[in-house]
């Protein structure tokens, strides 16, 4: 069992779980969003004192941080006792890709060669962790959700806000990636 | 068990995010290069489901387990903040390939410089708190 579910899971296995943890917060009254809890965390600490969008009871919101913390001990289960033998299957294409811009395929979920923190010392490492990690902040709470709330939870309800968002998280995306990286890389 | 059954969620979703390899730099990257159908696939999977099951629970009007009648939230019209927002968001997920969900994941996967990403990231909310009556929306 264990090594079955050890192996990478094909799309639709995937697909199906993340809309089964969505419909699970909803029958549990609550929903299913990962970047409000950035907006939480800034509220429980003390960022009330600054600005009138972190004075809310963050308390209430208890239970998206223990969904959270569920969050990072998953992480530490798939790497404890859920790690298969096979390498991630990426594309041909891309790895082709990535080596034109010295970004070599090491078959692990995160090439090694960037997320290191020595990487993070560099300029390079600068601009794509903690320039990117600050667009992320500032870009999720702008647009009111991420992929979760946006794209999966927001498309689910049928939101026309959702889809709009959806179209911009590809438009920054594409834009990084086709004319942004080959000038940082 | 209340807490319980919020950790074991999350952890559920910790899990998917790392065995579907949603939460890695490698497949955003591929995803924005369309250069495979994985990630696609499992969006419109998840989403497809989530129409299909968010109508029934509409339909047969299902209480939560409390007993509560369920309400989906209503995103705010308009389009600027969602469409700007959108952009920076992903111009961010494109640099670090994470959103919000699995830079928390991939921490507890073991990837400890990920905590300077999340410290970065509660940077940008703040900033959007300090900036957000000035900015269109």
């Amino acid at each position: 069992m264990i090594e079955f579910i050890s192996q990478p899971w094909p799309w639709y296995v995937s697909g199906f779980l993340i809309a089964f943890v969505m419909i699970l917060m909803i029958l549990f009254g609550r929903t299913f969003g990962l970047s409000s809890n950035l907006r939480i965390i800034c509220a429980a600490c003390g960022a009330g004192k600054y600005s009138n969008f972190f004075d809310f009871d963050w308390r209430s919101q208890k239970w998206s941080l223990l969904f959270l913390a569920g969050a990072v001990l998953g992480g530490w289960i798939s790497a404890t006792f859920l790690i298969g033998d096979l390498p991630l299957q990426l594309s041909e294409a891309t790895i082709a890709d990535l080596a034109t811009l010295n970004v070599q395929f090491d078959g692990a979920l995160n090439p090694s060669q960037l997320f290191n923190i020595e990487f993070l010392l560099t300029i390079k490492g600068f601009i794509l962790f903690i320039v990117g990690g600050f667009l992320v902040g500032f870009g999720t709470r702008y647009a009111d959700g991420c992929t979760s709330g946006h794209a999966i939870t927001g498309l689910s309800n049928l939101q026309l806000p959702s889809l709009i968002a959806v179209v911009g998280f590809f438009i920054g995306g594409l834009i990084c990636t086709w004319f942004i990286y080959p000038l940082i890389f | 068990m209340k807490a319980l059954k919020f950790i074991f969620s999350g952890m559920l979703f910790g899990i998917i995010m790392i065995k579907s390899e949603a939460a890695s730099w490698y497949r955003i990257q591929e995803m924005f290069r369309f250069q495979s159908f994985h990630m696609y696939g499992i969006i419109s999977t998840a989403v497809l489901i989530g129409v299909l099951s968010i109508l029934i629970i509409k339909k047969l009007k299902i209480n939560d387990i409390s007993g509560n009648k369920i309400v989906f939230p209503i995103k705010e019209r308009g389009w600027r903040r969602y469409l700007l927002g959108g952009i920076i968001f992903g111009l961010g997920w494109a640099l670090t390939g994470a959103c919000p969900g699995p830079m928390f994941v991939t921490l507890g996967y073991g990837y400890l410089m990920m905590a300077t990403v999340i410290l970065s990231a509660l940077a940008g909310t703040f900033c959007y708190g300090l900036l957000k009556d000035k900015l269109p929306h």
